[in-house]
């Protein structure tokens, strides 16, 4: 009898104190557009977020406390999300922060969170040349991407001939200069590398198609590496249906084309063509299923897809969950260190690991559209490939290294001068 | 040779009888392990193609267009169709019914990019003695790049009897090409003169390696006729591109035409014009959502539903909001602005903030080969049509019916109008919604070229109110001649300069003619071009 | 002063806050401990800095489309370029603690292989020269494009799309990464400003009055302008451009002198602004941006300089606080805003408190 009493008053405790505790939940901040130009690709990830959160609060939270997630609207405008994330961290007291996509909206917020040495989880693949103290970079670097992709063009399909075609903003650039000066080094003349730049949302790409099939017409087998931004894609694939371009003669690779971009693609005149990624939908591992499954039972739909910044926001959240319990705290400095050299499984079978230049390893897949808007993976790296913040075929940046360990403790340094610049604290 | 031999033996198995056949079908399911393994692929797709099974083109056209899979259970190899979550299978050595499975059960015969090539090729050798005319064609296309001498002699064998002209001359420019590359000095010189001023990538490419000969006569005939040649193909390209910036044009015009009303007859500053223009775009992709058996006349179908939709939410707009405003044109634009933020959100929130796919029928798709380095895409010709007939109709319902009559006049001189009879409020709820009904239809042609989502308006908005003013509001065959003209000037910067500037040059242009002729490139006259 | 906002009680009492707000908000910043009741932050009194920027750039609008009739809808061009001239100063001040340690180079410059700095960001490490730009830069592309335009009597809604074509031009320049801006990321990663760093607190202090003091002075300037000779006949103008030309004024010239000062003002407010957001980006110029413009003008009532700088605090305010209460939502509410005010209120909110009716163009 007594033994009851005792047991119910201590339930009782238990229900008192968890209550206290759901009243104190961890915060998470969810930094994506919900409207303008980025709405397109954003939303999705904004809705992966949620539901990491809810996985992780139905397995019981996080040191005994509910996670809750803080949803802001950035609207695609660059200054806005700066302010937004001083919103999030000053204002919602959140821990760590899940967000940007493009580039410039990174850059927008950087100065924020080193100033108030915060954590942002960055699950978009970037050009590089950058490591903060204060961003985990989850999505890839240029040698997780496009350098295994050109490898594969180079030694499988036979490509002599490379047309690299882009949006006029820094990730293509970058991207673009890599492989100029990789192209180069593996012995490929000048006049066999076409580079163009179109601006934002492109529509028209007659005189772009009907030059790169003019380019390719000339004997040597040529392919298209295509750092094309979202809304011009459709456009572009369209009018290669239009000229005829298929992809056994001038295949394109893709750095920005996914499952989530297909969907809104008539992907029938696209098949053959090719993506480069570190996660495609269709990799059969019992995790992926998994994911799949809650993904599209969270979101309502059997139809809705998944794709790499997905699995990117995936592997970061756990990274963060793993190594909050590691700390056993959410205080960002302790999580920062805490971070690096974290391992977690990944959705294509194997483990990615938290380095400590910020980035994460990750395998590279090459996967051919398919008809069903699907990819099917015809390659893949051996091993996972460690992403590096700043590429050695850049003169600039060959020297310098990224450590955020000590001695180092610097994303940003000379090994030949042994200086650490460009840091704000 | 090998090719008729295999005709000839293809045609002695049909009397030999089943037995042997089924033999020859059992070859698939004992390259089944093979066929499902990436590594081994392409040794089983040639061990096919050398094979002299009947049943070969049906297994590699089922690889190349993936129906081909190996039944997990027993290493068959099977041709499945889809049928609701699973596939139905039937036996690819012998064509029996398989039943249906489940998607795990089977697993597809996967290729690349590079095995698409072969196969075609191999199919292409294969099909050169297909019955259809239009099949031969594609074969012998299909191997002119790559030629030895099996193939040059069984295509000559082959031109002989070939009944079709088309062919028999594609044949005999096979054989003629072959000729360059390995004939002798004195056919080399025959074959380039016969050839004449041929455009096609293949010839000018042999044409450059014999340039560079080390007989100086034979390269000396070759890069004259290379010269030839050239100056032809930069002809091509000038008119090329002069198709370029019609098409284009076109496009800017058909997203114009509805705002030359709402702007330019009745002074409306529609900003939720790109918005209609999306409404329009997302009946398409309603319509083949819905039906998605019936893709071939789904356009057909949309233009009038675009139509009507858009031209009802058009009259709803008017008579919610625009109404309350006339007289005061340029609050029109705050209050179509937000109306254009709500339209927008409405799809994100019902539909989704992503693109949503539209397909091309099948008839809109391909290309009009005039010359192997001139074409035109079917659908940019279909849309420059489309975009005559719109404007066509228009001009018509303005000018030759008593709807339009009462449209000028009320846009002319609001006033008399009335005194004179005309309703003017449900004229211009009419107006209004033609307007918009017409950017709906544009929607439907422009979700043919770019991405449907809730951002396309967007992307016109800008340039379709520069179409009108450089046109001269209140004039449609302005827009018209505008829009085309702005698409030429365009295309024809653009191999220059680039995309960019191309486009930065026609506004300061715009801004620079406006300068010079305030009212347009057709300034309307008389009074009411006072306001 | 006093006989300046003689009349506009609106004005009067706009400025009593504005002046009000400028001494206090930065003591409760400053001088309170965080936990009390009556604290701003250092977040709250940036955010509202940003809006004074806003609400000077309103002015601005409602300067030539109030009073002169010219429905700008390429405002944000001036106030980019302002930003832009304020950027390259923040951009030169970085000096070696760049990315690539490259004193000589902004990074993006050192990224895209320019060996030297293009001539036209020379003198760009002196503020003095920075701010001439600040207002040179506009004033000189408003007095080109009203030359032409008002020479030419373009009005209406021919002056106000080419006015969009202008903004839209600019802002694919801008996007070009050959055209020595940045491109699309625009200048960013500031870190000093004569010789403060751009994130402390007191410097944020600092810009926040500095911008309320711009907003003070320039509704007087605004005001001054208006009362003045030279405003009446721009408004003269405004209600009928033919009768004033009769009457023998060079319209032209009016309207010159005001399209110039209106853009200088533009100018000023986007140099204010980049400090403060940290970030300076083509986006700036995008024509949507323009038109958000016109609408904070038209919300807080034309023709009306408290009302402009009403509408511009007004929607930003409702902006940044819808986007974080309702993120899925606001756009439904922020467009519901715009159809029921020009609906509802014809004047703006402006139009409630004056008897005057504003006329209509």
């Amino acid at each position: 009898m007594k033994s009851t009493i005792v047991g119910s008053l201590m339930a009782a405790g238990l229900l008192i104190s968890q209550a206290s505790m759901a009243a104190d939940p961890i915060k998470v901040g969810v930094l994506h557009s919900l409207s303008g130009t980025m709405a397109i690709s954003e939303t999705t990830l904004k809705d992966t977020m949620l539901m990491l959160v809810e996985q992780q609060n139905a397995k019981g939270g996080l040191l005994g406390r509910e996670l809750e997630a803080v949803v802001v609207d950035p609207a695609s405008d660059w200054p806005l999300f700066a302010e937004k994330a001083r919103e999030l961290i000053e204002v919602e007291k959140v821990d760590a922060v899940f967000g940007a996509w493009t580039s410039v909206s990174r850059k927008s917020v950087l100065p924020v969170f080193e100033e108030l040495d915060s954590i942002l989880f960055y699950p978009v693949q970037y050009e590089g040349e950058e490591s903060s103290k204060n961003v985990f970079y989850t999505g890839a670097a240029p040698n997780q991407q496009a350098i295994p992709a050109v490898d594969y063009l180079k030694d499988d399909i036979g490509v002599e001939r490379w047309v690299l075609a882009g949006t006029d903003y820094v990730y293509p650039r970058t991207t673009n200069k890599i492989l100029e000066a990789y192209l180069k080094d593996n012995g490929v003349a000048e006049e066999d590398i076409l580079i163009n730049y179109t601006p934002f949302g492109h529509s028209d790409w007659q005189s772009i198609v009907s030059s790169i099939k003019k380019f390719g017409s000339e004997g040597k087998k040529t392919a298209v590496v295509s750092t094309i931004n979202g809304d011009a894609n459709v456009p572009f694939y369209k009018e290669l249906g239009n000229q005829n371009v298929s992809a056994e003669d001038i295949p394109v690779v893709a750095f920005s084309v996914g499952e989530e971009e297909l969907s809104g693609i008539d992907t029938a005149p696209l098949v053959g063509h090719l993506a480069a990624w570190n996660y495609f939908m269709s990799v059969d591992t019992p995790e992926n299923d998994e994911f799949i499954n809650t993904w599209q039972k969270f979101i309502g739909s059997d139809e809705r897809v998944s794709n790499d910044p997905m699995e990117a926001h995936y592997i970061g959240f756990n990274m963060w969950v793993q190594a909050v319990e590691k700390a056993g705290t959410t205080e960002p400095a302790a999580v920062q260190d805490a971070l690096i050299g974290v391992t977690v499984p990944n959705l294509t079978g194997g483990t990615s690991e938290m380095l400590a230049n910020h980035h994460i390893t990750k395998p590279v897949l090459i996967g051919e559209i398919q008809d069903d808007g699907q990819f099917d993976v015809v390659w893949e790296t051996e091993d996972l490939v460690p992403g590096d913040a700043w590429s050695d075929f850049l003169p600039d940046s060959k020297d310098i290294i990224s450590d955020w360990t000590a001695p180092v403790s610097c994303g940003n340094y000379n090994k030949v001068t042994e200086q650490c610049s460009g840091q704000n604290y | 040779m090998k090719v008729l031999a295999g005709l000839l033996c293809s045609l002695l198995w049909s009397f030999v009888g089943p037995s042997l056949a089924a033999e020859q079908g059992d070859l698939i399911d004992t390259l089944s392990e093979e066929l499902r393994n990436r590594k081994t692929v392409e040794q089983a797709i040639d061990k096919i193609a050398e094979s002299e099974s009947e049943r070969r083109a049906l297994w590699l056209e089922a690889i190349l267009e993936g129906n081909l899979y190996v039944r997990k259970s027993d290493k068959k190899a099977v041709f499945a169709v889809k049928e609701g979550s699973g596939f139905s299978l039937t036996a690819a050595s012998d064509d029996a019914s398989l039943g249906t499975v489940g998607k795990r059960e089977v697993s597809k015969v996967k290729i690349n990019n590079a095995l698409r090539g072969k196969l075609r090729t191999a199919l292409a050798q294969l099909a050169l003695t297909n019955p259809d005319p239009q099949k031969r064609l594609a074969a012998v296309e299909q191997m002119l790049g790559d030629l030895d001498d099996d193939k040059a002699d069984a295509i000559r064998q082959l031109e002989k009897d070939e009944p079709d002209a088309d062919v028999k001359s594609l044949m005999g420019l096979a054989g003629s090409i072959y000729q360059l590359t390995v004939g002798a000095k004195e056919q080399k010189l025959a074959v380039i003169d016969s050839l004449g001023i041929n455009t096609r990538p293949i010839v000018v490419q042999r044409l450059e390696m014999l340039a560079l000969s080390d007989d100086a006569e034979v390269a000396a005939s070759a890069s004259n006729m290379l010269k030839k040649i050239r100056s032809r193909i930069s002809l091509f390209e000038k008119v090329e591109t002069l198709l370029f910036g019609l098409s284009l044009g076109s496009v800017l015009a058909m997203a114009a035409i509805g705002l030359a009303i709402t702007f330019g007859v009745m002074g409306v500053i529609n900003m939720a014009h790109g918005e209609m223009i999306m409404i329009g775009a997302y009946c398409t992709w309603f319509l083949q959502h819905m039906l998605p058996g019936f893709i071939e006349y789904s356009l057909i179908v949309a233009i009038p539903l675009a139509f009507s939709l858009t031209f009802i939410v058009g009259m709803v707009i008017e008579f919610f909001v625009i109404r309350h405003l006339y007289g005061r044109p340029l609050e029109t634009l705050l209050a179509t602005f937000g109306i254009s933020l709500l339209l927008q959100q409405t799809v994100r929130t019902l539909v989704s903030p992503q693109n949503v796919p539209v397909s091309n029928p099948s008839w809109l798709t391909g290309q009009l080969q005039i010359d192997p380095a001139l074409s035109i895409a079917v659908n940019r010709l279909v849309i420059f049509v489309f975009c005559l007939l719109v404007f066509a109709v228009l001009m018509w319902l303005l000018k030759k019916t008593f709807f339009g009559l009462k449209v000028r006049a009320v846009s002319q001189n609001r006033q008399m109008a009335r005194a004179m009879g005309a309703q003017s409020s449900r004229i211009d709820a009419m107006t209004f919604g033609l307007g918009a009904g017409i950017a709906g239809v544009a929607g439907v042609a422009l979700s043919q070229l770019t991405n449907v989502g809730p951002n396309m308006g967007q992307a016109y908005i800008v340039d379709s109110f520069m179409v009108v003013v450089f046109g001269g509001v209140g004039n449609l065959w302005g827009t018209l001649l505008a829009g085309l003209s702005l698409g030429i000037v365009n295309k024809f910067l653009e191999p220059w300069v680039g995309a960019v500037v191309a486009k930065i040059v026609v506004l300061v242009f715009i801004i620079l003619f406006i300068q010079r002729y305030p009212r347009g490139l057709f300034p309307q006259r008389g009074r009411a071009a006072g306001n | 002063m006093r006989s300046l906002l003689q009349g506009d009680r609106g004005g009067q009492i706009l400025l009593t806050v504005l002046a009000i707000a400028t001494v206090v908000l930065p003591m409760c910043n400053l001088l309170l401990p965080p936990d009390h009741p009556w604290h701003v932050s250092t977040y709250q009194l940036n955010l509202f800095g940003k809006y004074l920027c806003y609400a000077l750039l309103a002015m601005s609008v409602d300067l030539v489309w109030g009073f002169m009739g010219f429905l700008s809808l390429g405002h944000g061009a001036f106030f980019g370029l302002g930003g832009y001239a304020m950027g390259m100063y923040l951009m030169r001040q970085i000096g070696d603690r760049g990315v690539y340690g490259n004193a000589e180079l902004p990074d993006f410059m050192v990224f895209l292989n320019w060996d030297s700095l293009p001539w036209y960001w020379w003198g760009f490490d002196h503020f003095p020269i920075a701010l001439i730009a600040v207002f040179l830069v506009p004033g000189l592309l408003a007095f080109l494009f009203g030359w032409l335009a008002f020479r030419s009597r373009v009005n209406g809604v021919y002056l106000s799309i080419i006015s969009q074509a202008m903004t839209y031009a600019l802002m694919l320049a801008f996007f070009r990464n050959e055209f020595g801006f940045g491109g699309n990321n625009g200048l960013t990663d500031f870190k000093v400003i004569l010789g403060f760093p751009v994130s402390a607190q007191g410097t944020r202090v600092a810009l926040f009055v500095a911008s309320a003091v711009s907003v003070i002075a320039a509704y007087l300037l605004c005001r001054s302008i208006v009362q003045s000779r030279a405003g009446r006949v721009v408004v003269a103008i405004r209600d009928a451009e033919d009768r004033a030309r009769f009457l023998g004024y060079r319209v032209e010239s009016y309207q010159l002198l005001v399209l110039v000062i209106s853009a200088m003002l533009a100018g000023l407010a986007g140099a204010l602004y980049v400090p403060q957001v940290g970030i300076i980006n083509p986006g700036e110029f995008s024509p949507l941006n323009s038109i958000e413009i016109v609408i904070w003008v038209a919300i807080g009532g034309r023709a009306s300089l408290y009302g402009a700088v009403i509408g511009a605090l007004l929607v930003n305010f409702s902006k940044s606080w819808f986007t974080a209460v309702i993120p899925e939502y606001w756009i439904f509410a922020l467009g519901a805003l715009f159809v029921l005010t020009t609906l509802l209120l014809p004047g703006g909110l402006a139009g409630i408190f004056s008897k005057r009716r504003v006329t209509n163009v």
